[in-house]
């Protein structure tokens, strides 16, 4: 059962129809960390160059309205892409970028005496989760230090679901930052049962969807959070672009973390004022021809059909699952089942270092990640040092899984 | 550049039956080491007396590569005198670091120069010098100086 026409989709993927490792066919797994792109996205970044480059927002010359037009409609499509206002959505350089842009928003109104819903006080809890990639981690410990905030998470069981402890939820809570779809376990979060609970003591709801918005229909009025963080080059589109969405009335209340051109409405010499929301939070000039890289990108996944993906790395997940528990020696980390699941397979093998079984498979010409994914803390919860990472996409089909598996038995049996 | 050539057989033997391994005493310095890009971890402690390498003992956590490493260099640096343990230190971070095109000195190495693959491979170099950075690090504080 193929859902996707992958052999035709495979023809818009350029760096699939090279070798690897000598005369190995390229058996790319490691989309979770970043995915390859289509002719389509590196062709409207070229056009992009070629005919319209110029700086946006600034300038009344022909080429900058052109430019400016295409970075607007970018934001526009990506909006249409996750069921937003246009203004609502902020491109930053990447997830990273836009969950430290939350996160500074409370430490510098924490500081500077800004908007209260931004104000944290010694008492105030930011709850988290163990399953967060270090990027809606680190800088939530960051904030806590700054403005003597506590913080707290939510743990992780042993099938690698998030243990939604309700005490945790108290009136003492103000975030709530929580991953939509883990990177190293592929779970799937309860997104908007979380933001129910959060918004019942008035908690602000943060969403990491890096790993969800490539994958699945992301709408953010279901998903019912107040901030939503996530990378293009995850989703088709280049690199040096992101997106934070936030909802209209915080964003319009929210501090710019950065500050300077491009965000501002007025400037004196000792003061200044800043523009309303999205352009309050792109200062400097912007990754244009990105912006519209991740516009084609968006277009393309549409056409496709974001459902139609899921259902097939769901199928392909589900195939690599159940190869690998036929694998002596192998243990996933992470859900055994397709429930609320994404395409992220994680393992460890008895005997074998992730980092000597991801050489192995790439001599095989199979491209994995192996490491803690940026997610150390899951990795201590579970004893691990590391775990050997499999990811899939829509250019990913069953003799790529096949390759994978193949490719682990190399492994046991060189270091048997 | 294959995998057979990055896991040479004195690697294998040495990642399967690590010389050396274990913490003991006495020691006059100790460190721990972490490779951040893998989580591989390092305790490494140094016993130095009268400028010789009495005994370095380790507990690690780590690839074939990082294990067979410390492991060698257990044996190639135990009982030698500091000013030979250093050109050893040197040519071998200088083999590693040196992208495949590094000849490898055997003389100085011994069986160091079976990581002579792993320059070909930037991903692993850290994997093969995390235990000598330690041993490097360790030394010198044994020494009363600063790991530079």
């Amino acid at each position: 059962m193929t859902l996707l026409d992958v052999d035709t989709l495979r023809k818009d993927f350029p760096i699939l129809e090279r070798s690897v490792r000598g005369d190995r066919r390229l058996v790319y797994l490691d989309s979770g960390a970043t995915s390859q792109k289509p002719y389509a996205v590196l062709n409207a970044e070229r056009d992009f160059y070629e005919l319209h480059n110029a700086a946006v927002h600034r300038g009344n010359h022909q080429l900058a309205e052109e430019a400016t037009d295409a970075y607007e409609q970018a934001r526009a499509t990506v909006a249409g892409f996750i069921g937003a206002a246009a203004d609502e959505v902020v491109f930053t350089r990447n997830a990273t970028e836009a969950l430290n842009m939350v996160a500074y928003a409370f430490s510098n109104a924490t500081l500077d005496g800004g908007p209260d819903r931004f104000t944290l006080r010694p008492g105030d809890e930011i709850l988290i989760t163990e399953m967060e990639h270090h990027a809606n981690l680190v800088p939530w410990q960051q904030v806590a230090k700054r403005t003597g905030a506590t913080l707290r998470w939510f743990g992780v069981t042993d099938d690698g679901r998030l243990d939604l402890d309700p005490d945790l939820i108290t009136e003492r809570t103000r975030i709530v930052a929580v991953t939509h779809q883990s990177n190293v376990l592929g779970t799937i979060n309860p997104i908007a049962r979380i933001a129910q609970m959060a918004h019942a003591v008035g908690a602000i709801v943060v969403v990491d969807a890096c790993q969800s918005v490539p994958h699945m229909a992301v709408d953010v009025g279901d998903l019912g959070a107040d901030f939503v963080a996530f990378s293009g080059h995850k989703m088709l589109g280049p690199t040096g672009i992101g997106c934070l969405w936030g909802r209209a009335d915080l964003l319009a209340e929210m501090p710019p973390m950065l500050t300077g051109g491009s965000m501002i409405e007025q400037v004196f010499m000792d003061h200044s004022t800043f523009a309303p929301p999205p352009q309050r939070f792109e200062a400097g000039v912007p990754n244009i021809a990105q912006a519209v890289g991740l516009d084609a990108a968006c277009r393309y996944l549409d056409a496709v059909g974001l459902q139609a993906i899921h259902d097939h790395e769901v199928h392909l997940t589900g195939l690599a699952i159940e190869g690998l528990n036929d694998i002596a020696g192998i243990r996933i980390i992470g859900p055994a089942d397709l429930v609320d699941r994404g395409a992220a397979v994680s393992f460890v093998a008895d005997g074998v270092h992730p980092h000597d079984l991801g050489q192995v498979l790439d001599d095989s010409g199979v491209a994995v990640r192996v490491g803690h994914h940026c997610a150390w803390p899951l990795h201590r919860r579970f004893s691990i040092p590391a775990t050997t990472r499999a990811s899939f996409y829509l250019y990913n089909d069953e003799d790529d899984v096949a390759d994978l598996l193949a490719g682990t038995r190399r492994a046991l049996e060189f270091f048997a | 550049m294959n995998m057979e050539t990055l896991y040479q057989e004195i690697i294998l033997d040495h990642y399967r039956h690590p010389r050396g391994k274990g913490l003991r005493e006495p020691f006059e310095a100790e460190v721990h080491h972490v490779n951040p890009s893998c989580g591989d971890e390092i305790t490494l402690r140094v016993q130095v007396d009268e400028g010789v390498i009495q005994d370095i003992s380790y507990d690690a956590t780590g690839c074939s590569i990082s294990q067979a490493a410390t492991s060698v260099m257990y044996e190639q640096l135990v009982g030698q005198p500091l000013d030979q343990v250093w050109p050893v230190v040197e040519e071998f971070v200088r083999l590693i670091e040196g992208r495949g095109k590094v000849e490898p000195n055997e003389d100085v190495l011994g069986d160091g120069i079976a990581f002579a693959g792993v320059a070909s491979f930037p991903a692993r170099v850290k994997c093969a010098l995390l235990g000598w950075m330690a041993f490097k690090d360790a030394t010198l504080q044994a020494l009363g100086k600063d790991f530079t």
